[in-house]
């Protein structure tokens, strides 16, 4: 009688360091948005807006400017690049909004719901 | 009200050569050494780096040393640091991501310090200067991207291949998404730094303002001071906030460099 007692504990713990072990094995991609999310007000998200939307327009430019330089065609890979990188920038603020994160593509993890991971981020 | 005497004096301090909001951000060579064209004379800005990472080392081999399995406050302390930076690693990147907790950490403890540092009077803040966080990031996105690499091969390109889209529109598609990819260490520097800069900047502003009405009207003075108190306050937080920000989207770089979808 004594000696059933403590395999039920046993056996109960084993079970809950199973559970702990599992937990620890996959991203907490689904549906753990909001635990590692930053609190996300009305400016921060203005900022990341402004921020995404600038960047990448500075990436593009830069681009261009620097195969303008080294291929020495002037305007033209300059002026293509800044609407790619307009065209990046407002995706990037797409993704944002929608909560796709930072992902390229639109492919998301498959457990992931649509909540996402807007809150990633301020 | 101790507080408010402490500020008022540090203030004070800070505006007593009447200083431009800007002048915190000034870059003093303490060793000039140059070699070459290259000036690479040691100044305040490394200075504080070493501080930084000298107070952290000294903080983590304190509380390592004699560790118990009833931690002491400085273990527990330092427990605190590492329980949430190994959660934020697993949460985000899984269980392959644990092999590279000790980048994460290190990031997180010198952005972290570096922002809190600078809030101490007459101290300076390298994490104000956009090429300390640029070079920050960078690391960052070379890092990631090697990771990508390592894991993936040349597969990881499919990244930047969208699924689902019209093959014809690739052409245009696929230099978007690279452009998109390449944009990440400049919103990722961009933010901490104009989140610093701002924050000091504004102290600096309204430390100027309690000098200058205070010399007018003493009663007036304090207005502006016990705005400073409060923004301190703020300043402590975004100090925290940005360094998690900083540290929870290398986890998201570092996820989308192990994982790939």
């Amino acid at each position: 009688m004594d000696e059933r007692e403590p395999a039920d504990p046993l056996k109960a713990l084993g079970e809950r360091l199973e559970k702990a072990r599992r937990g620890r094995e996959e991203p907490a991609a689904t549906g753990g948005g909001s635990r590692t999310g930053v609190p996300q007000n009305a400016l921060g998200l203005a900022l990341r807006i402004g921020l995404e939307l600038v960047s990448a327009l500075v990436v593009g430019v830069g681009i261009g400017w620097l195969i303008d330089r080294w291929l020495g065609t002037r305007p033209w890979a300059m002026v293509v690049f800044f609407f790619l990188g307009a065209a990046a920038g407002m995706l990037n603020v797409y993704r944002a909004i929608n909560g796709l994160g930072l992902a390229a593509g639109y492919r998301r993890t498959p457990g992931e719901k649509t909540a996402g991971r807007e809150s990633h981020e301020d | 009200m101790a507080a408010e005497h402490s500020a008022a004096g540090a203030a004070a301090g800070h505006a007593e050569h009447v200083a431009g909001p800007l002048e915190v951000f000034e870059i003093k060579r303490i060793i000039p050494i140059h070699i070459g064209n290259l000036d690479l004379s040691f100044t305040n800005s490394s200075l504080f780096m070493l501080i930084a990472v000298g107070l952290v080392t000294l903080f983590l081999v304190a509380a390592a040393r004699g560790a118990r399995l009833v931690p002491t406050r400085l273990q527990s302390a330092a427990e605190l640091f590492y329980e949430f930076i190994a959660s934020m690693v697993r949460d985000n990147v899984g269980s392959e991501g644990r092999q590279y907790f000790p980048f994460v950490f290190s990031l997180f403890m010198f952005v972290l310090l570096g922002n809190l540092l600078g809030l101490i009077p007459f101290s300076f803040t390298y994490t104000s200067h956009i090429i300390v966080t640029f070079a920050l990031a960078l690391v960052v996105f070379v890092f990631t991207t090697l990771i990508g690499f390592a894991r993936h091969g040349t597969h990881f390109l499919t990244f930047f291949v969208p699924q689902g889209a019209p093959k014809l529109l690739m052409p245009l598609i696929v230099p978007i998404e690279v452009l998109s990819y390449f944009t990440r260490p400049i919103s990722l520097s961009v933010r901490l730094f104009a989140n610093m800069m701002a924050g000091h900047t504004m102290l600096q502003v309204f430390a100027a303002f309690t000098v200058g009405l205070g010399a007018f009207l003493l009663p007036l003075g304090l207005l502006p001071l016990s705005l400073n108190v409060a923004l301190t306050i703020f300043e402590v937080l975004v100090a925290v906030l940005q360094a998690y920000v900083f540290t929870i989207l290398t986890c998201l770089y570092l996820r989308d460099a192990v994982h790939l979808h």
